[in-house]
């Protein structure tokens, strides 16, 4: 790859995201803060997995929220009926994977085959079926009240994990070292090794190939890669690891639910996070999902106020209100597509070649 | 094996199927009385449905453009025709039927003229200048669906929002032990004209000629001297004014809307035109009578598996044919 400026610029910026993440819970102390640093965590991973998909292979799933669910899901559903403890994590974890897997190489082999565009509509049903199936089969996932559950013990805002002479719990730059912190620095580093794996694989001869068939699909059929086998594949690798981040969010969050992790708007934010950092590019996600998370969090409250100010003109104090924040970015996302299709890292990176 | 399979096509091939189905529906079931109830209320849902993919099913065919928005008009129509119909409740209690159809059809033009106007919009302004790139179109619709959501929301609330039905098609027809509402045969009924009115359009005139010449080959009309964008303007239009007549009848059907109807009815719309196969409105019609039996069939008889009914149906078919049923698209 040409190196631009710009590229080095965007490779900055994540570089200060990331030490940012890392600081996250010395640098600001709240627990508000601490919840968003954790999502934008989980939502890097998720969404550089969606990247693999619609931006190094080109094919539009919506069906990634599905994969996410079923680990998330995994843990919970395992957590609940074998108690707080790290064999349940992991056996909910591989249980997740392993559904997700059955169920990717099954709609991969299943519409891969026939037409890409069909691939779109098959993932959507599917995801609709599952969410649908999730709210029923209350005895088993809790419906739409979702399940509640306790992590692992290490996790509690109550263990200790250095004490001071007191026997008190140590501080350093007044920061407890409590479980809390052990939780977040777990979400951390599961985000992180994801992500490098990621990462690495994409510069991987495999992920060549993967670029090849996006370009042309013809040419690459042609020199002898099978296009649809290559496609599963990726499909089923980006499966794997979105579920492997459900898993790490259920345990974080400690409690599981439709709206935190099988709900279509959760889909909507994958997609816009990936279309406004730069599809094509693992460092859009990162940059696509700070954005995206922040604005979750802090964009609402200014459009709060923005309503009540204008409260009295008709129609426009209802636009502006919180709930209605998705409508802004639907905005924004269709503008994006039309004018820097390649979003914010991809348009940065191709600025100020070098030659 | 072959022999079968022969005379299955001499009889109409998967023409047949919708008659199979309900043929196996009435051994299971067993009440002749509700099975007739079930299949009027197939038939209408499937006529409904119908109206709603058509339009989508054309406009991929000829132009090759996915429009993820398409349920987008279903909902407008929908909460647009309640509207009119919640204004004119006046004339929908009142006994005289020319009051409460004319109150009718204010509602459905209101539905029409809207998908007329939105269709010319969402064509220029969002799909044009994104023609023959499959991934943006797919994220460009995505984001005009967004955006009419939550325009709904920001318009009519959250909130379930009732809908009034004029009272000439309230109560049902009792034929013997059988019961027909009123409004499931009425909806089939112009479910039925719509079909055959789009079906001479594209059959039997000049323009429906050129439509079909251009979803087989559009470089060769175009080269013809033809105009196929402009006529491209023309069938999105129309497919988005049925949609929209489609949502409108819907909400009168279902009597309580939320905005999450688009939503919903975009799943099953996509199933129907899968299944189809994309680009003819006999195979959208023959998908979405399949969908609307199949669920109203499996309702009946294993409620738990309704739910998950439509895409086994989508799975078994495409194993089968993996075009869909009838495609026009090569």
């Amino acid at each position: 790859m040409k190196q631009t400026t710009g590229t080095l610029v965007v490779k900055l910026v994540v570089l200060a995201i990331a030490a940012l993440l890392l600081f996250a819970p010395f640098l600001f102390q709240n627990v508000r803060s601490l919840e968003v640093a954790a999502r934008i965590c989980i939502f890097i991973v998720l969404v550089a997995s969606y990247d693999l998909l619609i931006g190094y292979t080109g094919i539009v799933s919506f069906a990634h929220t599905m994969f996410f669910g079923f680990g998330a899901y995994g843990a919970a559903i395992l957590l609940k009926t074998m108690g707080p403890g790290w064999d349940a994590v992991i056996l909910g974890a591989i249980a997740g994977v392993a559904v997700s897997l059955v169920l990717a190489v099954a709609i991969g082999l299943l519409s891969l085959r026939v037409k890409a565009i069909f691939f779109a509509m098959i993932t959507l049903a599917a995801a609709s079926v599952v969410l649908v199936l999730v709210s029923q089969l209350s005895q088993l996932t809790g419906g739409e009240d979702g399940i509640t559950y306790r992590a692992p013990d290490l996790f509690k805002p109550a263990t200790k994990l250095l004490t001071d002479a007191d026997g008190k719990v140590l501080r350093i730059f007044d920061v407890r070292l409590n479980g809390k912190l052990a939780a977040y620095y777990f979400v951390f580093f599961s985000s992180l090794i994801l992500f490098v794996l990621m990462l690495r694989f994409v510069r991987s001869p495999l992920g060549t190939v993967l670029e090849a068939i996006r370009e042309n699909e013809a040419r690459a059929e042609a020199i002898g890669y099978r296009v649809v086998a290559y496609r599963t594949f990726i499909f089923c690798l980006s499966a794997t690891v979105a579920s492997l981040a459900g898993t790490v969010y259920a345990v974080w969050l400690k409690y599981t639910g439709p709206d935190t992790s099988l709900s279509f708007a959760i889909m909507i934010d994958i997609l816009l996070m990936v279309v406004i950092g730069g599809m094509g590019t693992m460092w859009g996600a990162v940059i696509g999902a700070v954005l995206m998370v922040m604005a979750q969090y802090y964009l609402r409250d200014l459009m709060g106020a923005a309503s009540e100010a204008l409260a009295g003109i008709p129609v426009l104090p209802e636009l502006l209100a919180p709930d209605r924040w998705l409508f802004w970015l639907g905005i924004i996302f269709i503008l994006l597509v039309y004018f820097f299709p390649k979003g914010i890292a991809g348009t940065a990176m191709a600025r100020g070649a070098r030659s | 094996m072959e022999q079968v399979s022969k005379t299955f096509e001499k009889l109409g091939g998967v023409n047949l199927l919708p008659i199979i189905l309900g043929a196996v529906a009435f051994v299971l079931i067993g009440a002749p009385s509700s099975w007739v109830t079930l299949t009027v209320a197939g038939l209408a849902m499937g006529m409904m449905v119908f109206l709603m993919a058509s339009g989508l099913s054309l406009v991929f065919g000829l132009m090759d453009v996915l429009n993820f928005g398409h349920s987008a008009f279903v909902s407008f129509g929908a909460f647009i025709a309640a509207t009119v119909l919640g204004g004119l409740s006046g004339w929908l209690a009142s006994d005289s039927i020319a009051l409460n159809a004319a109150a009718l059809v204010a509602a459905y033009s209101a539905a029409i003229l809207f998908g007329l106007v939105a269709g010319w919009f969402f064509e220029t302004v969002i799909i044009r200048p994104v023609y023959r790139d499959h991934l943006r179109q797919i994220l460009i619709t995505m984001g005009a669906m967004i955006v009419a959501e939550q325009t709904i929301l920001a318009f009519w609330g959250g909130t379930p929002y009732s809908v009034p039905r004029p009272h000439f098609l309230e109560g049902s027809w009792i034929i013997g032990d059988v019961s027909i509402e009123i409004y499931r045969g009425f909806a089939f009924l112009l479910g039925l004209a719509a079909f055959i009115g789009l079906y001479v359009l594209l059959n039997r005139t000049r323009i429906g000629l050129l439509i079909r010449a251009g979803v087989e080959d559009r470089e060769m009309v175009e080269s013809l001297g033809f105009r196929v964008d402009r006529m491209f303007i023309g069938v999105f239009m129309l497919g988005s004014a049925l949609a929209a007549l489609g949502g409108a009848m819907w909400a009168g059907y279902e009597t309580l809307i939320t905005p999450a109807l688009g939503a919903e009815m975009m799943i099953i719309v996509f199933i129907v035109v899968i299944i189809g196969g994309l680009g003819s409105i006999e195979g959208t019609l023959l998908g979405a009578l399949l969908v609307g039996l199949m669920s109203n069939y499996l309702g009946f008889l294993a409620p738990k598996m309704a739910l998950a009914s439509n895409m086994i149906l989508m799975v078994a078919i495409l194993l089968w044919r993996p075009n869909g049923l009838r495609p026009a698209v090569k």
